[in-house]
């Protein structure tokens, strides 16, 4: 009992061990935060240069550089990482990094959990990423794994399946972290209705991860059973049926969109009052919002099944919820916007990738609304439409809005300033090349391109082309990222503990870099 | 023992990173097993070692740590709050089975037979195919087979389970009015049922594949029986170790009328676990 | 490094097609042939304006404000956090905007379920990775793939530039023939994974699903030759299973259905003999070069771990019986389809002596087509 007591005093004076075993052993939310987002940051460039192979292969027509098949594996791992090993992990340290002090807590609640949530996900994608080596390669039916397809699939299969299972493990357990934090380590006045929306689109993010992450882990386990096992969930032949997986999977991945960008209204939220000078607008219609793109996000999913044959009632009833989302999505718009209006307006880089995002994202979330008119999605579906819609949400949404955050918290986290001028030389260079690679791709799915094919019919080629072109424009301009990060943290201009002069909230409270525990006791909240 | 109102934060913790081992051996074994490999079942084998090992050191800690009272009110409600979560996943787990099921039996297998919009499918694909449940099929997948009866085995199954819940409840009872021995002994009793329960769904297992040549290969309705019971025998199983743990720590004296996490928390899963099986007997075997 | 030069010149050819590609493929959806895809065309503008429309108001009010009300302007930050009035009326507007959407494309939906009534059938079967057409009620049933020049262009490294084969990757070696003006029932299904039909010009795509068929219709008004390709990912060659429906007025219909039913009764008539195991041999490398070598490889090596090796193939260099069962039924659950359906006596009996005998393999046994014939 006496050891327990000693650890317990002794953790309030000592900051953090040295070494390796620090990083494994850490139960610090800042420590594990930090860990998520290198991860992240590692996750980005796999699944990136993945990408940039199969924009190189689709740089013109015919085959140059890869097999069809190695090129379905590229698609679908490029898929899965950017998912669950990018933007997943990025937003979940920026979750580790921001909440505990946001609410004035004085960590995550559940801290040896919660380095066990990190700690799975290196293993789960080992796990993933091996299979590239094994007989018949990685997997290669798309990230969405349709049976029967995905059930030809080689020796990788299996591991593929139990990888997923990890990364679900690992992202139901961080967000039971996420929700027992936030209702349980408030400071003392810190009402639900005060907490900054960043924590608020987490808390609801939260509750869509542990909704939806077991029916993925339900859903691949089926495929596994219906490999080895005999089983015939998805066979007509035994009474079962393709497309049963289609809906377990949609009603996983519908909700796993907006997994993808809560976090990210809740970011963009955060700076764009900073950089106006002005309290955001509409903060409780915010959270109303948020609610209910959470609750509809349950009932759309079979808009990405039009064409699968459903009933005609079905099809109208999933075309009438889909379209609905756009009401809650405007609502949010539209208070950004009131945000920036009258207010006192400067562009740092956080704020450039924020009003990116805004623009960008809405720009997605209109080619969405198209893609839910049902009928027309019958001629979208499966083309580089979708491709398109899904990247400007994804990319210039999700993945903005992470550069956006790290910029905006980079001075708070390592206590110096990054380079300005190198941070909008990077928005400016992937604002256009962002463009560049997916705008054209929109007129492609128009005019017939379909997805995840490795070559294509030669009208198609100059928009191809362009695409390429900005594609490996992009990825060099992350590649200056990194460098920008790198050299913050190694040093540069000190920043102040206020940082920006517009911000509001705790964080801004403590010293940059703050202290490894922050707030050991709670701070008064106004 | 400590007083002060800071939450505790243990200051690292090895106990992680040897799970995550653990769980990638055993989850990598069993994947080299299904392709066949020889030397995945060590491999297996070890990643369950270091599972375990990884769960007895991690529980350890913690009820020391409990014991010592390190945990306050704060850290309580944290795991209370978890524990409640982590449920409800385990619900849309199920959710997931459950589904499949509805799915297969209002969809699926009528479309196969020509109900609604699968009339073109059955004139053209499976002309002779009768959909009544249950069934394995048009093509007859796994041959043969009985449908297993919802009034034997199962009813008493049901009942077990439904006793162990009341006694489970008297158990708490006995811990919050500090009566030590019906603690003691209505846990000993829930765990005893737990465990029977597990066995007679072993002897049902038997009977299935022995003598109704009822398999997971018997199409559909084998393939959603086994699962859904499976998992949920699976489960039950957890439960069960968990109240044993409880028990024992019971037996050692650990928990108190207001301090007793651990107890709840596995009490909670029961009832859960009660739960799905009444949903199992009324959907699965039942009707 | 030469490929790598060749790569780059190729790309400054590329420039040259964009004009050819212009006048044949625009920017948009095509308008298409049929009252549906009209419909569905109508639909997407529709929708494309409300959302140019929106996209000025909503941009040009954030433009707006970044250029007026930027600190380097002296814009001062007023503290406004709330308008009920302005809540609702973005709550609401678009509401009513969405719900006049959704009128339009509710009719088009239930106009296109509707399959009664149609003048004839064509049961379209996805297979990996080829279509195969039956017409109900006439003894018509083919098989279509991608055309030979296509198929050598696009092989890795083939060194065939995609610029000077015609309808590159759109072609087929037998396109699917249906008559202008006649409303026709597709009943879609696969054999063994998912796949989608689709021709733009019709104006939309369906799933062929494994074990259950879905219906969508078609009446095309303009004779012609329309082009598409499979729309849902199903393995390693996707990408090389295009669709094309040549509309043909009636009589040139008529016509084509007596031409088809004159060559079914030859091939059906033609009495098959034995054959000399070289005849067979050379008959079956045609087969195994379309059929077989798009998994198990030209020269037979497979793919580890997806597509075993013809090569020293334990079935193959084994009992007869065992390799001509597996070939004719398949194994259930794998890519490997039961071929007795798709191929006729001939052609098996000559693609399983090649097998045997060539592709690294020296059984130096035959199988003859009578022998398949009476396994049937
Ligand atoms: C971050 C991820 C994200 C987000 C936020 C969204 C948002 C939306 N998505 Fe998207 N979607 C994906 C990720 C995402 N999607 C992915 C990954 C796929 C493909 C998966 C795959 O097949 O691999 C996909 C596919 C997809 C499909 C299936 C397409 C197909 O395969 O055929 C559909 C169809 O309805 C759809 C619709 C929508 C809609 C209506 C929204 C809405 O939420 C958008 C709402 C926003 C706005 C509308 C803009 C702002 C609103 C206003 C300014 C108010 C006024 C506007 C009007 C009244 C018009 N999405
Ligand atoms: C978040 C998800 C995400 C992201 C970021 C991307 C990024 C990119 N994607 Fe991806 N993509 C998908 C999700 C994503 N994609 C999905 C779901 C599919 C469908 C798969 C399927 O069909 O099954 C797909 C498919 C897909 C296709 C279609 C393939 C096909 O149909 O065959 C193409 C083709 O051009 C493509 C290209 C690209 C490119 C060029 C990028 C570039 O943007 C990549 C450039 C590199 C980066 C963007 C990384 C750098 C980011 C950072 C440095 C962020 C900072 C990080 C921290 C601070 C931690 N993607
Ligand atoms: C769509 C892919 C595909 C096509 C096309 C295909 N096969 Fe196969 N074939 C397979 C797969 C997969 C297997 C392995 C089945 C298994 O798991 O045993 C296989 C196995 C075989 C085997 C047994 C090899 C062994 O050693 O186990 C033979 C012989 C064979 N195929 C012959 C043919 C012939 C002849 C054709 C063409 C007429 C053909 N295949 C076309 C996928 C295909
Ligand atoms: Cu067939 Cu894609
Ligand atoms: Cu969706």
């Amino acid at each position: 009992m006496a050891t327990a007591t000693a650890t317990h005093e002794e953790h309030h004076d000592h900051g953090p061990a040295k070494g390796l075993m620090r990083w494994v052993t850490t139960t610090n939310h800042k420590d594990i935060g930090t860990l998520y987002l290198l991860f992240a940051l590692l996750m980005f460039m796999i699944g990136g240069a993945m990408a940039m192979v199969i924009r190189l292969e689709l740089f013109q027509p015919g085959l140059q550089f890869v097999d069809p098949g190695f090129f379905n594996q590229m698609t679908t791992v490029h898929a899965l990482v950017m998912i669950f090993g990018g933007v997943m992990p990025a937003f979940v340290g920026l979750a580790n990094w921001m909440l505990p002090i946001m609410i004035g807590g004085p960590d995550m609640a559940l801290p040896r959990m919660n380095n066990w949530s990190f700690w799975i996900l290196p293993f789960a994608f080992a796990m993933l990423l091996s299979t590239f080596f094994m007989d018949g390669g990685a997997p290669a039916g798309g990230w969405t794994i349709y049976p029967p397809l995905v059930l030809q699939g080689g020796n990788g299969f299996p591991f593929m399946i139990f990888a997923i299972h990890m990364m679900g493990i690992s992202s139901v357990m961080g967000a039971i972290n996420v929700i027992v934090t936030i209702l349980n380590m408030r400071a003392p006045g810190m009402t639900l209705m005060k907490m900054p929306l960043f924590v608020w689109t987490w808390f609801i993010t939260a509750y869509l991860l542990i909704a939806v992450m077991p029916v993925l882990a339900g859903a691949v386990t089926m495929l596994l059973t219906d490999r080895f096992f005999d089983t015939s969930f998805f066979n007509a032949a035994g009474g079962g049926d393709p497309v049963l997986f289609q809906h377990i999977f949609w009603f996983f991945g519908h909700p796993e969109v907006y997994i993808l960008i809560l976090p990210a209204f809740g970011i963009v939220s955060a700076i764009i009052p900073t950089f106006a000078r002005k309290p955001l607008f509409g903060y409780s219609s915010m959270v109303y919002a948020t609610s209910s793109i959470a609750f509809l996000s349950f009932i759309v999913w079979a808009h990405h099944m039009f064409t699968v044959g459903l009933p005609l009632e079905g099809e109208l009833f999933f075309m009438y919820a889909t379209m609905l989302i756009a009401v809650p999505t405007g609502v949010k718009v539209f208070n950004w916007i009131s945000t920036m209006w009258k207010g006192s307006m400067t562009f740092e880089t956080p704020m450039l990738f924020s009003i990116g995002f805004v623009i960008m994202f809405t720009i997605g979330g209109f080619s969405g609304l198209m893609l839910a008119i049902a009928p027309a999605d019958f001629q979208y579906h499966d083309t580089y439409f979708v491709v398109a819609h899904f990247h400007y949400v994804l990319v210039t949404g999700a993945v903005y809005s992470i550069m956006a955050a790290a910029y905006y918290w980079l001075p708070k986290w390592t206590g110096n300033m990054y380079n300005e001028t190198m941070g909008k030389w990077h928005f400016w260079l992937s604002t256009i090349s962002v463009n560049v690679l997916f705008f054209p791709q929109h007129f492609l799915g128009l005019a017939g391109m379909p997805r995840r094919i490795p070559d294509y019919s030669v009208q198609f080629a100059e928009f191809n082309m362009w695409s390429s072109l900005g594609g490996f424009a992009f990825g060099l301009s992350q590649v200056f990222f990194c460098y920008i990060v790198y050299k913050t943290i190694q040093g540069g201009e000190k920043a102040t503990d206020q940082v920006w002069e517009g911000a509001d909230g705790l964080e801004w409270e403590l010293s940059s870099p703050p202290p490894y525990h922050s707030f050991t006791t709670p701070p008064k909240i106004k | 023992m400590s007083t002060d109102n800071t939450y505790y934060v243990p200051h690292s913790a090895k106990w992680p990173i040897v799970g995550s081992i653990g769980m990638t051996l055993l989850l990598g074994g069993f994947a080299g097993q299904l392709n066949g490999s020889s030397m995945a079942d060590n491999i297996m084998l070890v990643g369950l070692l270091v599972t375990i090992y990884m769960l007895f050191g991690w529980f350890g800690d913690v009820i020391e740590e409990s014991e010592s009272g390190a945990y306050n009110k704060a850290e309580d409600a944290s795991f209370r709050i978890g524990m409640v979560w982590f449920i409800f996943s385990e619900v849309m787990f199920f959710a997931a089975f459950f589904g499949a099921l509805y799915y297969i039996r209002v969809f699926s297998v009528p479309w196969l037979g020509g109900a609604d919009s699968g009339a073109a499918t059955h004139e053209f694909l499976w002309n002779s195919y009768e959909a009544i449940w249950p069934t394995n099929g048009p093509e007859a997948i796994g041959g043969e087979y009985q449908k297993m009866s919802a009034w034997g085995l199962p009813s008493i199954n049901t009942l077990i389970l439904l006793t162990s819940g009341v006694t489970v409840t008297v158990a708490h009872w006995g811990l919050v009015a500090n009566k030590r021995k019906q603690l003691i002994w209505a846990l000993a009793a829930t765990v005893a049922l737990g465990f029977i329960f597990v066995v007679l769904q072993a002897v049902e297992y038997g009977h299935g594949y022995h003598d109704l040549n009822l398999t997971m290969g018997s199409g559909v309705y084998g393939s959603t029986f086994y699962m859904l019971t499976g998992f949920h025998g699976f489960h039950v199983t957890v439960g069960a170790i968990m109240l044993a743990v409880v028990l024992v720590r019971s037996i050692k004296g650990h928990f108190t009328a207001e301090h007793h996490f651990a107890f709840e928390a596995a009490a909670w899963y029961w009832h859960f676990v009660d739960v799905v099986w009444l949903g199992l007997f009324i959907f699965v075997y039942w009707l | 490094m030469d490929k790598l030069k060749q790569f780059f010149a190729r790309s400054s050819i590329l420039a040259g097609i964009s004009g050819v590609a212009h006048a044949e493929y625009g920017l948009n959806l095509p308008v298409g042939v049929t009252e549906t895809s009209q419909a569905v065309y109508g639909l997407h503008m529709q929708i494309l304006w409300v959302c140019i429309i929106i996209a000025c108001v909503v941009f040009g009010a954030m433009i707006w404000s970044m250029v007026f009300h930027r600190k380097s302007q002296g814009a001062v930050a007023e503290q406004f956090h709330e308008s009920m009035a302005a809540e609702l009326v973005w709550t609401v507007v678009p509401f009513i905007i969405l719900i006049v959407m959704a009128v339009p494309a509710t009719k088009v939906l239930v106009d296109m379920h509707d399959v009664s009534e149609p003048d004839m059938s064509i049961k379209v079967t996805g297979y990996q990775w080829k279509w195969r057409y039956e017409y109900i009620n006439e003894d018509i049933d083919f098989f279509s793939s991608l055309d030979a020049a296509s198929n050598e262009a696009r092989q890795v490294g083939s060194d065939i530039d995609p610029a000077t084969v015609e309808h590159y990757l759109l072609n087929v070696d037998r396109p699917l023939v249906i008559p202008v003006g006649k409303k026709i029932r597709f009943l879609l299904t696969a054999s063994d994974v998912i796949h989608s039909w689709w021709v733009p010009d019709f104006g939309w795509k369906k799933d062929a699903i494994p074990g259950f068929i879905n219906e969508a219709w078609v009446k095309v008004d303009k004779p012609g030759v329309y082009r598409g390709q499979c729309a849902e990912l199903c393995g390693r060659d996707h990408g090389f299973m295009p669709i094309v429906v040549e509309v043909k007025s009636t009589e040139d219909y008529a016509a084509w259905v007596q031409s088809q039913k004159s060559s079914a009764e030859l091939t059906n008539s033609a009495v098959v003999e034995t054959l000399p195991p070289q005849e067979l041999k050379q008959q079956g490398k045609k087969v195994y070069q379309a059929n077989c070598a798009a998994c198990h490889q030209q020269k037979g090596e497979g793919v580890p771990g997806v597509f075993p090796a013809i090569t020293a193939s334990a079935v193959v260099t084994g009992e007869i019986s065992k390799h001509i069962d597996l070939v004719m039924n398949g194994k259930p659950g794998t890519a490997m389809a039961a071929f007795k359906g798709q191929l006729s006596d001939l052609e098996l009996a000559a693609v399983i002596t090649y097998q045997r005998n060539s592709l690294g393999n020296k059984v130096g046994d035959a199988v003859q087509p009578t022998e398949i014939a009476a396994l049937r």
